[in-house]
């Protein structure tokens, strides 16, 4: 039973890193761009929800309703600014560029907020549960989960059932074609920032919740995103939710195990599943 | 226009200007000993480890495309295996340093199976999640202190020489040797065969693999002695240190963010150019590094802002203005007799 338990536990914890994916597998899939400060953008949705929630005195989930429109804007400006800059055929001014920012982020957040460990304090939602047969699930976990799976169908549907997805798909196909029927690439680049910043914002927000965070931990998280979406295949966004379970239950196996196991065991699932299936679970597009 | 005027040559009158004040500079470091103070060799001993290691990653990323931001992995991993094989094999820290390279080249075949089949971006943040992989295991050794990490034994540290100052100068000249070693080994790779491989595989992949280019094995090459080299060099680095943890073995900032911020900021695929960026990353710490946070913040700006106004650094600047090169790599077509026009 008790591995029953760890196994779900796992499965709820992979809704948070699903979140953390979704934003990743959105960009690349779009502009074939992998920013390396995902994990610190990440962090910093978690520090504005801080702020918003101390300021304001607002619920952190409350916050997010600030937080979400303020991180699309920041994303939207990031991409026309800077980010579009540095896409074409070469991959390193793109790589360069967010590791920058990843470094800039990082410590302007030390800089504002400190090192000390953080958490958002969402009140009796974070010991709330739910008991289901003899196992017990938290409120806060489950919240996550369902928040991961309303993300990732609004996404999918956003990307094959609207006009902005159809202008997604047809600059991710191809650029020129696109731009020649009318499409501002650099204005669509734009918004597909906004939109992955802003899951990046629910993203940090539940982080925040959960656990407590300092501006360091931005890399993890890239890391975690990074995983899930290549176990899950590049590209599917479905399959990236699956990818985040998969990373979640092994860590909670892992843990289970010994408790220094967690987060390797996690990463080894990554590797094995890397050379057994290198284009993921899932592929939809190749890299 | 007589073609029997002309011929192709590699060198020029400033490379070989430079090959003799290069020669004249390295006397003088050499005999830092007798003219520098502790702190200043301390200070140039850390500044040659630092070359050495952006020089490498140069190597990797500015010709075989190849960029990683994982080399902490061999950076820890040569700290650690320095302190294993004197601690527990009771190996001369020299032989040890020697050894842990061939280790190094063994652990980065497996490694290189795997995360090749990641391409571009993907590849990176694998090579990121190897450095995580052995960061953690590393963490797992409590024969090594764990996560708190060791220190190395007293007794090692006397072995390499019985005074403070010759352990001083010691440490001085294995640092400064290394990074000849380093720059010299990638200058002879790109003069050689498999470097015109590797510059025709950094200006056009597709072309150079229709030209019957290897590009996997020539990059797999690139990878392992690459990683060898950079586990001697982290060896080297925690010889001076004398302690060990996992968080400072593997550190992603000290190990990697720094070193690109060097090669990118001095020049990307040029030899000149991490030496460039080395002296710019070092005269800008001493000076910023009071300010702490915002020292970093200004060197993410600086790098981003090269990065997009002047993709070739710095060297690529000078170089795009004067057209010198100081390491004769590129052929150029002179006129055998100066006074007639080819």
């Amino acid at each position: 039973m008790e591995w029953v338990n760890a196994i779900v536990q796992g499965t709820l914890l992979g809704g948070l890193y699903a979140l953390f994916a979704a934003g990743l597998s959105l960009i690349f899939g779009v502009m074939r761009l992998v920013n390396i400060a995902h994990g610190d953008l990440i962090v910093l949705g978690a520090y504005l929800g801080l702020s918003v929630t101390t300021v304001l005195g607002l619920n952190p989930l409350l916050a997010l309703i600030v937080v979400v429109p303020i991180m699309a804007a920041f994303g939207y400006v990031l991409q026309r600014g800077i980010l579009n800059q540095t896409l074409g055929k070469d991959i390193l001014p793109p790589l360069l560029v967010t590791f920058g920012l990843s470094v800039i982020i990082q410590n302007a957040l030390l800089e504002s907020y400190s090192a000390d460990p953080q958490k958002l304090n969402a009140g009796a939602l974070e010991t709330a549960s739910v008991a289901v047969g003899s196992l017990s699930m938290g409120l806060l976990p489950l919240l996550t989960f369902g928040i991961a799976i309303a993300v990732i169908a609004a996404l999918q549907w956003t990307f094959y059932r609207t006009a902005l997805g159809r202008a997604f798909r047809a600059t991710s196909d191809n650029q020129e074609i696109a731009q020649l029927m009318g499409l501002n690439r650099r204005h669509i680049f734009g918004l597909a920032m906004a939109l992955a910043l802003s899951v990046t914002a629910i993203a940090g927000i539940m982080l925040g919740i959960r656990t407590s965070f300092d501006p360091s931990i931005g890399g993890g998280r890239l890391i975690f995103g990074f995983e899930a979406v290549i176990i899950g295949g590049l590209g599917n966004l479905w399959g990236t939710l699956v990818g985040g379970v998969i990373l979640g239950v092994a860590q909670a196996i892992g843990a289970k195990i010994d408790p220094g196991w967690q987060l390797l065991a996690g990463h080894i699932a990554f590797l094995v599943i890397l050379a057994l299936r290198p284009n993921g679970l899932f592929p939809r597009i190749n890299g | 226009m007589n073609l029997s005027n002309l011929h192709v040559t590699r060198t020029s009158r400033a490379a070989k200007a430079a090959a003799v004040v290069g020669a004249l500079i390295l006397i003088v470091l050499i005999a830092a000993p007798w003219w520098a103070g502790r702190a200043d060799m301390r200070l140039m001993g850390e500044l040659f480890l630092y070359l050495a290691l952006a020089s490498l990653w140069n190597l990797m990323a500015g010709y075989a495309g190849l960029v990683s931001v994982g080399q902490q992995a061999y950076v820890g991993f040569g700290g650690y295996m320095l302190f294993a094989l004197t601690i527990f094999g009771g190996i001369y820290p020299l032989g040890a340093i020697a050894l842990a390279g061939v280790l190094g080249a063994l652990v980065a075949v497996p490694v290189a199976l795997l995360i090749f089949r990641l391409r571009g971006a993907y590849f990176a943040i694998g090579t990121w999640v190897i450095a995580e992989v052995f960061r953690l295991s590393f963490a797992q050794v409590s024969a090594l202190g764990g996560g708190s990490g060791s220190s190395l034994p007293v007794g090692i540290v006397k072995s390499l020489a019985a005074s403070r100052s010759g352990r001083e100068h010691l440490s001085y000249w294995l640092a400064l040797g290394s990074t000849v070693i380093v720059i010299a080994a990638v200058y002879l790779l790109l003069r050689s065969r498999n470097g015109l491989a590797l510059t025709a595989i950094r200006d056009n992949e597709l072309a150079a693999g229709s030209l019957g280019i290897d590009i996997w094995r020539t990059k797999f090459v690139v990878y392992v002695v690459t990683a060898a080299l950079t586990t001697m060099i982290g060896a080297l680095i925690f010889l001076q240190k004398l302690r060990i943890s996992p968080d400072a073995a593997f550190s992603v900032n000290d190990w990697t963010a720094f070193v690109i911020f060097i090669v990118v900021i001095g020049g990307i695929g040029t030899i000149e150019g991490p030496i460039i960026g080395t002296l710019i990353f070092f005269v800008l710490r001493e000076t910023l590094a009071d300010l702490g946070t915002i020292y970093l913040l200004v060197l993410g700006v600086v790098a981003i802002v090269i990065m997009l106004k002047a993709p070739n650094g710095i060297w690529g600047l000078i170089r795009g203005r004067f057209d010198i090169e100081l390491f004769p790599l590129s052929f150029r077509v002179k006129t055998t007799h100066p006074s007639k026009k080819g």
